[in-house]
């Protein structure tokens, strides 16, 4: 497990095939193509090497969720690519994955919808118990796990998790599929720093610039796109990028060879 | 009986924000003796809010660093009496601060004036609708206090907060650019206007095609480099879109560490502490008369600091917790509707519409947390409301307060909620889409009150905050009417698809909705519907004042900042000319 990435689930091959690809030739793939090139080495995506928190069975579950929730496709690289398992893996093995800010003094009882998350589970817990429940939920009735399905039967799963359609013993599945949902989410869109939007892939894909220049003077240039090479924080720390005195970044105009794929 | 016991000092606050820093400075500045008692760290634009590491949107917008640690306290919850309360062990629906400057860190910076008729509420509504247009269960009352009353502390704390915007109605005289519905102004803001957005733009076009009165929000987002009354400087706003739940690396969002600690924590009289959590009020036997507070230092410890006034300057929720743990004023019971305590909670109802482009594009992460365009054609009373069946308001707005892209992925309704369809859509659309949003009021009602719960305790063993609330008839027939009028403003835009808000149900504590908790220790000027009298004093003791939008009798269709600012400075006024030279009763 110390260099996943560049090895493609056998999972991400099947389905990429099913796109007509041949896998690590005409799509992005984090590692082989990626986004264009920085003209810099990016350290914020320097991913530390092993699992901090999942198994490496858990990994390969999550990895092919994030895959299906947010894919590799012809707008390019996806949450895998993207290294949103790494981000989930990470998370969960800081203070978030066992709830540190939360009130965890019971008694535990389950409530109306309004009041919120209930469950006596951390992060750390909820994963644990869902991938194993889920996971013998598709060998009975698929007869594999979830990371070997292919991409139509494992948006079969995911869509019945989301709906509850799938009884878990542990949680609701409607309440795993939302946490797996949010984290892949932020995975996708948070600073690479902690392991995600690797390459800012998240970033590019929407136009969000990242650690903000200062726009004053631009905000009143109405209706002209702004659209940059995103900058994050360890860009900034690692001086990749001039700054203003106040530490701000200087936004440079992305290439244009981006604007195509949107 | 306490372990420690501090030196007397004239005067101790009970939380080091926005309203406990300007009394602090306000009172340290007329000669008193001044603690201030802050549970949570000192934090400060150096090096708490330097870039890069500020512009971190998981680990202040998501995981929430600048808010309160509900490990340690929160509050519990729930819709209606008949249930049981849950504890919210997440935060969602409000953000409460936790260290120095707390919620007036994390903020947007919208700085309004409440309405001349939001101080004169049920009067006003009976006389002009009729003894019906309150429902019988409704609580909503005069404040006590009108807004001709607060008007000159209202000027001097957007002279504090350096407030940007434009006057609408100066001593009487209608102002163009300005909102004509406020309450007449005896100055012009300290600041200018914020700069107009492309979709602030919009918004001002389509609502003034349909006959409305657009106009700048109030922003304590420094429109230019300001210096304030107490000296502070502020720096300009860059649009960075940094904003609520962020710290400025710029200086230039109005908070108690731009605009008044730099002076008070250079005060001679003034000493801050903070991990110090107060946990009751000491009382002499009679109950009549503070003598003090106890708090749990960072240590763990019980330390007696005794002092001759005490100043309750947290969190709404804070404020009433504290006043129900040292058994201050009557604790409300819905049941019989008696007692003050707890009374009155209230909050907003806001809803909002997203309207999408083919044929324009955005910047949305550009942008402050006031800048946008707003109309107050539907606040308080400013249009007719009979046969509509609700009383109140409120504003209608389009912000640009920067789309961080975690929490700002709109999509068209009937896209896919993953996958590829999703993808294709959020990277279509982010630039492509604005938002509309109705900000609006709520009134008070029996059944929506504070009390402590029988079950569930915080970290040092004492009850937790009980929270009972729900939105009512009124409310649910104001949001769909000001919704309604959202639509009506999206549409005129031309857009290419909208996202219509659904029917208001249940509140529900999940969704961020707002940190504008109101209520619970309201002010008026009958002791058995207040908890305070119109300048803010306890009616059972004396010298304990309560300072906050715990003070107010039900919310205004408005963000509570600017007026919480004026009755603080209406309460340091009070107690500097008509307490310090005869202590006692004031009303």
């Amino acid at each position: 497990m110390t260099d996943r990435t560049p090895e493609s689930p056998a999972s991400r091959r099947a389905f990429l095939q099913s796109l007509g690809v041949a896998a690590g030739a005409a799509l992005p793939v984090a590692g082989t193509v990626a986004a264009p090139a920085p003209s810099r080495p990016d350290t914020s995506s320097t991913i530390a090497p092993g699992p901090a928190y999942l198994t490496a069975e858990e990994m390969r579950f999550v990895e092919a969720a994030v895959a299906t929730l947010i894919p590799a496709d012809e707008l390019g690289p996806g949450a895998l690519e993207a290294g949103v398992a790494d981000y989930i893996d990470r998370q969960l093995a800081s203070p978030w994955g066992v709830h540190a800010r939360h009130y965890r003094q019971g008694p535990w009882g389950e409530g109306a919808p309004q009041q919120g998350y209930q469950l006596p589970l951390t992060p750390q817990q909820l994963y644990r118990a869902a991938i194993a429940e889920t996971n013998r939920d598709c060998l009975r009735h698929r007869g594999r796990g979830f990371d070997a399905l292919d991409r139509a039967a494992r948006e079969e799963v995911l869509t019945a998790l989301e709906a509850d359609a799938i009884a878990l013993e542990a949680v609701p599945a409607r309440t795993f599929f939302s946490m797996l949902w949010e984290n892949t989410i932020e995975g996708f869109f948070a600073d690479p720093r902690y392991g995600g939007n690797r390459d800012k892939i998240g970033w590019r894909l929407i136009g969000f610039p990242g650690v903000a220049a200062a726009y004053g003077g631009l905000l009143e240039r109405h209706n002209e796109p702004y659209r940059v090479s995103p900058v994050s924080i360890d860009d900034v720390r690692a001086r990749l990028v001039p700054t203003d005195a106040h530490g701000h970044p200087k936004h440079v105009p992305e290439p244009p060879s981006r604007e195509t794929s949107r | 009986m306490s372990a420690l016991r501090r030196p007397p000092v004239d005067v101790v606050t009970v939380g080091v924000g926005l309203t406990g820093s300007i009394l602090g400075l306000e009172l340290a500045e007329a000669g008193l003796s001044v603690v201030g008692l802050e549970r949570g760290e000192a934090r400060s634009t150096h090096p708490d809010f330097e870039l890069p590491g500020i512009h971190d949107e998981l680990r202040y917008a998501v995981r929430h660093e600048l808010a309160q640690d509900l490990s340690r306290e929160t509050l519990t919850f729930r819709n209606a009496m008949q249930q049981t309360a849950l504890p919210m062990r997440a935060l969602g629906s409000f953000l409460p601060g936790e260290g120095l400057g707390g919620a007036a860190v994390h903020w947007n910076g919208q700085t309004w004036r409440f309405l001349p008729w939001d101080f004169e509420t049920r009067s006003q509504a009976r006389e002009r609708y009729g003894a019906a247009a309150l429902a019988a269960d409704c609580t909503s009352q005069d404040w006590g206090v009108r807004y001709a009353d607060l008007e000159r502390h209202f000027d001097r704390f957007e002279r504090v907060y350096g407030i940007g915007g434009k006057a609408g109605n100066l001593r009487g005289v209608r102002q163009t650019g300005g909102n004509p519905f406020e309450g007449a102004r005896s100055a012009e803001y300290p600041n200018p206007a914020t700069p107009e957005s492309h979709a602030g733009a919009l918004f001002t076009r389509a609502a003034a095609e349909l006959g409305f009165h657009p106009f700048p929000i109030p922003s304590a987002n420094m429109t230019r480099a300001y210096t304030n009354p107490y000296g502070a400087s502020l720096g300009p706003c860059v649009y960075c879109g940094y904003c609520e739940r962020f710290g400025c690396e710029m200086d230039a969002k109005a908070s108690p560490q731009t605009t008044v600690l730099p002076r008070l924590l250079a005060h001679p009289r003034y000493e801050l502490r903070t991990g110090a959590n107060v946990v009751r009020v000491n009382l002499d036997p009679d109950g009549k008369h503070a003598r003090g507070v106890t708090y749990l230092d960072a240590r763990g410890r019980e330390v007696e600091q005794p002092a001759r006034l005490v100043l309750l300057t947290s969190y709404v929720f804070s404020n009433v917790r504290l006043l129900l743990l040292s058994g201050i004023g009557r604790p409300y019971d819905p049941v019989a509707n008696h007692g003050v305590v707890g009374r009155n909670y209230a909050y907003q109802c806001s809803a909002g519409v997203t309207a999408f482009f083919e044929d324009k594009v955005f910047n949305p992460f550009m942008g402050a947390g006031a800048l946008g365009r707003a109309i107050d054609d539907f606040n308080g009373d400013n249009f007719d409301h009979a046969g509509l069946g609700f009383v109140g308001g409120g504003y209608i707005a389009c912000d640009s307060n920067g789309a961080r892209p975690i929490q700002s992925l709109a999509v068209p309704d009937g896209t896919p909620g993953w996958g590829s369809g999703w993808k294709r859509a959020v990277a279509r659309y982010y630039t492509r889409s604005l938002g509309i949003r109705c900000h609006g009021s709520v009134q008070s009602y029996r059944t929506n009150y504070l009390d402590l719960d029988p079950t569930y305790r915080d970290a040092s063993g004492l009850p937790l905050l009980r929270m009972t609330f729900d939105y009512h008839d009124n409310e649910r027939r104001q949001v769909a009417f000001l919704a309604g009028k959202c639509v009506d403003i999206a549409r005129a835009m031309r857009p290419s698809a909208l996202s219509l808000p659904g029917p208001r149900g249940h509140y529900s504590i999940v969704p961020y909705q707002s940190t504008h908790n109101t209520g619970g220790a309201v002010m008026g000027a009958d002791p058995t519907t207040s908890v305070v009298n119109p300048y803010l004093q306890s009616w059972d003791v004396p010298n304990v004042f309560v300072i906050g939008a715990s003070a107010f009798p039900q919310n205004a269709g408005y963000n509570p900042t600017g007026t919480v600012g004026a009755l603080s400075y209406w309460a340091a006024d009070a107690i500097v000319r008509r307490y310090l030279p005869a202590p006692g009763p004031l009303a």
